[in-house]
């Protein structure tokens, strides 16, 4: 199948290295201590985090530092056909704990001992590249529930169709079966905290793909910063500092 | 710059569903057009000076490809909707339109409407797609005339009536394909139009004015709903329909829901099925399962197509079928068991376009109007096609091309058009250039991207070269090349070294061209497509550009070449002791003809190291010979036959068999030897992506022929096995010195070819090359002209981990699709090899009617095939003249494969001697053929 013209244009119009709009909405759900909702085109994810708070499974509890718990699920209404899917199955432990070992890996837990903190997020909307979705709808929940962190935590995925470099494959794009990588970046310290990829690539083109993905990592992260300076700004206005 | 639209879509696969897909509207899409003032015109492709831009609607891109292929057409816009109806429509024309876009030397510019801002429209309530499509071709065209203002006039081509006049209704300019040719002033150009079906009544009429005569002929086509509810029932049966090359009024569909072919008798049975078509079938009623047909030579109904003389096929792929007679044939008429049956559907033609001439006819009285003319394709598969043409006078005797583009009910021919003229007929380099558009060669010169590809000239080895450490110095043994004469393609050279322990170094040296061709390269790429060199009596049409097969790659004398050897140590007795393989550099000491090579040999006087080691090497390959057919290998033979060109005129001046030396067996020998040791190398590294080649057992149907031929002159095969046949070939001694041969040549005529195929396709036990008796085969030894060869040597220095294995390995469909069109590829040139030895036997014989020695090979009702084994060729010969068919003077005795006069007084056998005159007759002007006639 053509997933590039050759006046290179991919199936929705986008161009190669273009990816799809996003959009993020600071405190969603208003019991949770932070939230967000984060949209890259089709794909709508809401994480909520509750936390610090106390261990409920005291054996769990650990001195030194925090315990983080993450929890994915997919609504029924996010694709399609309306399946039940069961709750833990296989895809969904997967990803919860990505997300997990990617969020602890910036979360200062070790400032939080004898504590938890739960990260839930559930994928409203899926039109591919949830994962990094979600990762991005949590990193801003955390930060709007005030958890200290080294840095943002941003992801975006690539893949490579056509011989052509993809930016942020959508669900189409994503079924072809070709190679999609997934890259997790704290942009400051601009290291890579998530990498996984479907499929095999010769190892040259990889360096390309996850150099393309790590190049919308960082617009991801200077949109989130953005949208978090402009939160941070409201806050400042209605305590009328 | 993205604008997010999403719309709404619905249906998939039975279930309704919505499907919500965003699409981006840009405004970063430029119009193609270099004096555009407001936009990007890096990418224009439109002409500077143009003054009127075409934009075309699908059903002229999907009706007229054949006239946008014309150069005279030029600055067209073609819409992304409707290049996205034609793919959707017909793959075929959406790559020749996507050819045409991409050629630099025509000015056609993809424009992207459906993503641009302001041609992007959405489906308005109650409007069907197709609706939506026309008018966004409308729009999109409106937008071109008020973007480029009153620079130029945009003219919209549609030959829908509805579409064309809310088009003028809308104010844009919009003419049918025909007004705008007309326009154009070129009459040529008119005849590559298709004729639109309204216009076929009157052509109908025109040939026929009384209406009486205007009956239906064809069957309808069942609808689409009704073939797939009939598929699913198990009444009809889906399969491609193949036409016999020999007699066109059979075809076969082969069908998966009936596991055995149907056949399909006569053109009203066939209902306008074309060769190669996705077809439904019905079966028929048993009792109209008819009776063998193909006992007679000549062909039923009207038409008068006769067998022509050929070259004798070389295997069961060119020969024409046979079915297997089921019990003896007497009086007794039992139920045909192959079952028969008619097309009542088409799912996919293949259509395309066709070699040939047009039928001879007078030229009408008003010269220079529109005449009717019918076209004989040169595929004899392929119905006579009618067609228009306002150049009578000018075609008549001109090979010429035509595509088809209907056939309807009322017509027994299918109408079709003119494409372009190749030239006179008979002329040599056109029936060359037919021979070649025939087989789907590409003998156009490499483009300036793969010449690009080569090392720049003179080449020599390079210091690199020498000092890399894959690449082993073998500078200093003494290799040679053992080749026909005037070869210039020298791809494999040999050494042969004796060691202190009495064994022999035996090395196989192969053109390193994997060194010059890297994957994914133009050159690569054109390689891959072309697949192997194509021989043809009078010239070679190279796989890989000239400077690499004749200088670079080519293994000559006294030069330093690269190479990638395969060396084995063997004891006396020809056993392999140890096989490495190494990239190399070499220094051919002599390139030898097969004959010096044997005369050396022979000559007891010549002493020198060149001499030895080729008499040592003889002496072992006679042995590896010999071990190879007490395996079960089978020697088969085949009437190759060498032509003597003229120089200068290249007309054929001598014509005679392909005559075999030991020195040919002996280089034979060790290529096998290389073959099969690479084989077994790179199936070890690489169990499921491994180019092997196969060649499958023969089935007891496809030997029928053999047997029964054989049984008639009293002759026992046993076909068991190939040892079994190998060894019952051995003992089949006639009286006379051609009796063994002949029947080699018929064995061998039984057999399917050899396939190329990935190893991940298969089972191993399916890897068997029954010819060769070898459990694993491939081809590694002339990388210069197979591509096949080119893919091994990657594979194999991959596995030795010289260099990294090229992606195109680990995509298992794709790596099919190169195998398959490798046998696509090998088959074609060596159909169009045997084509141009048989029009170099047409020509010789031209003036030298000739008498000769034949062999009865076929019986046939009215007449029998004889093989000519002087000339390689075979032909008919007529006892009953055409026309009183049946009239009863002879009968065949099926049991002794004999054809016997009435009375008794004359008959003749199968694998008889008869005398026969050939000569070259002109029944039609510039119609010659070759006849042959019993003396």
């Amino acid at each position: 199948m053509e997933f590039v013209s050759p006046e290179g244009l991919r199936l929705d119009g986008r161009r190669p290295m273009e990816m799809r709009q996003i959009r993020a909405e600071i405190g969603a759900v208003s019991r949770a201590d932070g939230s967000a909702i984060f949209e890259m085109g089709n794909t709508k994810v809401v994480a909520a985090v509750y936390g610090p708070r106390e261990v409920q499974n005291r054996s769990q509890q650990m001195s030194d530092q925090a315990l983080i718990r993450c929890e994915y699920s997919m609504a029924n209404f996010s694709t399609g056909d309306r399946k039940r899917k069961p709750k833990g199955d296989r895809r969904s432990t997967e990803i919860s704990l990505v997300i997990r070992q990617t969020m602890e890996a910036c979360i200062m837990t070790n400032l939080m001992p004898r504590s938890q903190i739960d990260i839930y997020v559930q994928v409203l909307q899926a039109d591919g590249g949830t994962r990094s979705a979600c990762i991005n709808a949590a990193t801003l929940a955390l930060a709007d529930a005030g958890i200290p962190m080294r840095d943002l935590v941003t992801s975006c995925s690539a893949g490579y169709l056509n011989s052509t470099p993809l930016l942020d494959l959508n669900y189409v794009e994503d079924s072809a079966g070709g190679p999609d990588v997934t890259v997790g970046i704290l942009p400051k310290l601009d290291k890579v905290t998530l990498l996984q990829m479907d499929s095999k690539l010769p190892i040259d083109i990889l360096e390309n793909v996850v150099q393309l993905a790590t190049e919308g990592c960082k617009a991801v992260a200077n949109y989130i910063r953005e949208i978090l300076l402009e939160n941070t700004k409201q806050l400042e206005y209605r305590r009328g500092v | 710059m993205l604008h997010n639209k999403s719309f709404v879509k619905k249906t998939k696969a039975g279930k309704v569903m919505k499907q919500v897909r965003e699409h981006y509207l840009r405004d970063d899409i430029y119009c193609g057009a270099p004096f555009c003032t407001a936009c990007d015109t890096s990418a224009a492709r439109l002409s500077p000076s143009a003054s009127t831009i075409l934009v075309v609607d699908t059903n002229v891109v999907l009706h007229q490809i054949d006239l946008l292929e014309n150069p005279a057409i030029d600055n067209v816009v073609v819409l992304s909707i409707v290049l996205e109806e034609v793919k959707n429509k017909n793959m075929s024309v959406y790559n020749r339109i996507r050819a045409i876009c991409s050629n630099s030397m025509r000015k056609f510019f993809v424009f992207s409407n459906e993503y641009h801002r302001d041609t992007y429209i959405k489906e308005m309530s109650g409007e069907t797609k197709n609706d939506r499509n026309d008018r966004a071709i409308r729009v999109a065209a409106q937008w071109y005339q008020k973007h480029l203002g009153g620079a130029v006039k945009v003219l919209l081509i549609t030959n829908d009536k509805e579409n064309k006049r809310k088009a003028t209704e809308e104010g844009i300019h919009a003419e049918t394909v025909e007004s705008y040719v007309k326009s154009l002033d070129q009459t040529a150009l008119l005849d590559l139009l298709v004729r639109p079906s309204s216009e076929d009544v009157n052509m109908e009429e025109v040939e026929d004015l009384r209406p009486s005569k205007r009956k239906i002929i064809y069957n309808e086509h069942k609808p689409m709903s009704e073939i797939t509810s009939g598929l699913h029932r198990g009444i009809y049966h889906q399969g491609k329909l193949r036409v016999n090359r020999f007699n066109p009024f059979e075809a076969y569909v082969g069908s998966e829901s009936i596991g055995d072919e149907i056949i399909i008798y006569g053109r009203s049975n066939m209902n306008r099925a074309f060769d190669g078509d996705i077809v439904a079938v019905e079966l028929l009623p048993q009792d109209q399962w008819q009776e063998e047909k193909s006992l007679a030579i000549a062909c039923e109904e009207d038409e008068d197509e006769d067998d022509g003389v050929h070259l004798a096929p070389n295997s069961a792929d060119d020969a024409p079928r046979t079915v297997p007679q089921q019990g003896s044939t007497g009086e007794v008429n039992t139920a045909p068991s192959r079952p028969s049956g008619r097309v009542v559907g088409i799912i996919k033609r293949n259509w395309h376009s066709y070699c040939g001439s047009l039928d001879p006819m007078p030229l009408p009285a008003g010269s220079g109007g529109v005449a009717h003319a019918l076209f004989v394709s040169k595929d004899r598969r392929i119905p006579k096609i009618r067609i228009q043409t306002r150049q009578l006078e000018n075609l008549l005797d001109k090979r010429i091309i035509v595509a088809v583009d209907s056939w309807d009910r009322q017509s027994r021919y299918p109408s079709g058009h003119y494409v372009r003229t190749i030239g006179e007929i008979g002329d040599r380099d056109t029936e060359s250039e037919v021979v070649l558009i025939e087989n789907d060669i590409n003998s156009r010169p490499f483009s300036s991207q793969v010449l690009a590809c080569l090392p720049p000239l003179p080449w020599s080895v390079s210091p690199e070269d020498l000092s890399n450490p894959i690449r082993q110095d073998l500078r200093g043994l003494c290799v040679f090349s053992v080749d026909p004469p005037g070869c210039k393609d020298i791809d494999d050279a040999l050494h042969c070294t004796s060691l202190p322990n009495g064994n022999f170094e035996v090395g196989v040296h192969i053109a390193d061209v994997t060194n010059f061709v890297h994957p994914g390269t133009p050159l690569d790429e054109e390689a891959s497509q072309r697949g192997t060199s194509v021989y043809l009596v009078e010239r070679r049409i190279d796989m890989l550009p000239k400077p690499l097969t004749e200088d670079i790659c080519s293994l000559r004398s006294d030069v330093e070449r690269l190479a990638f050897s395969v060396i084995w140590e063997m004891t006396p007795e020809a056993d392999i002791v140890s096989t490495r393989f190494t990239k190399s550099i070499i220094k051919s000491s002599a390139a030898l003809s097969y004959v010096e090579a044997q005369a050396r040999m022979d000559d007891s006087r010549l002493m020198d190291p060149i001499t030895t080691n080729l008499r040592n090497m003889n002496s072992l390959a006679k042995k590896m010979r010999l071990r190879r057919i007490q395996r079960g290998a089978l020697t088969l033979a085949s009437a190759e036959v060498k032509f003597q060109i003229d120089t200068e005129t290249h007309d054929p001046l001598d014509i005679g068999m392909y005559q075999i030396r030991e020195a040919n067996q002996m280089v034979e020998e060790f290529m096998l030897a290389a073959n099969v040791s690479v084989a077994e190398q790179i199936l070890k590294s690489f169990p499921l992506c491994s180019l092997l080649r196969r060649h499958p057992t023969p089935t007891r149907e496809m030997l029928e022929p053999l047997l029964r031929t054989a049984a008639a002159v009293g002759l026992h095969l046993d076909v068991s096995s190939s040892k079994a046949l190998a060894d019952s070939l051995d003992h089949a001694v006639g009286d006379d010195p051609y009796f063994n041969k002949l029947i080699r040549i018929l064995a061998t005529r039984c057999m399917t070819q050899a396939v190329y195929f990935s190893s991940g396709d298969l089972t191993p036990p399916e890897y068997h090359h029954y010819g060769l008796a070898a459990p694993l085969y491939t081809h590694f030894t002339s990388p210069i002209r197979r591509y096949a060869d080119v893919i091994v040597h990657r594979l194999l220095a991959a596995s030795l981990e010289i260099s990294k294995l090229p992606p195109v390995f680990q995509d298992r469909l794709q790596l099919t699709s190169i195998s398959d069109n490798l046998n696509y590829r090998h088959r074609n040139a060596q159909m169009a090899g045997r084509a141009s030895v048989e029009l170099h036997t047409l020509i010789y014989f031209r003036n030298r009617p000739t008498d000769t020695e034949a062999r009865v090979v076929k019986i046939r009702s009215n007449g029998f095939f004889v093989f000519v084994p002087k000339y390689g060729i075979e032909g008919p010969i007529y006892l009953t003249q055409k026309g009183e068919k049946g009239s009863g003077e002879w009968y065949v005795d099926e049991e002794q494969q004999k054809i016997k006069k009435m009375d008794g007084s004359i008959s003749y056998s199968i694998l008889q001697t008869v005398q026969i005159h050939m000569e070259v007759v002109e029944p039609q002007p510039n119609r010659s053929k070759l006849q042959l006639t019993l003396i």
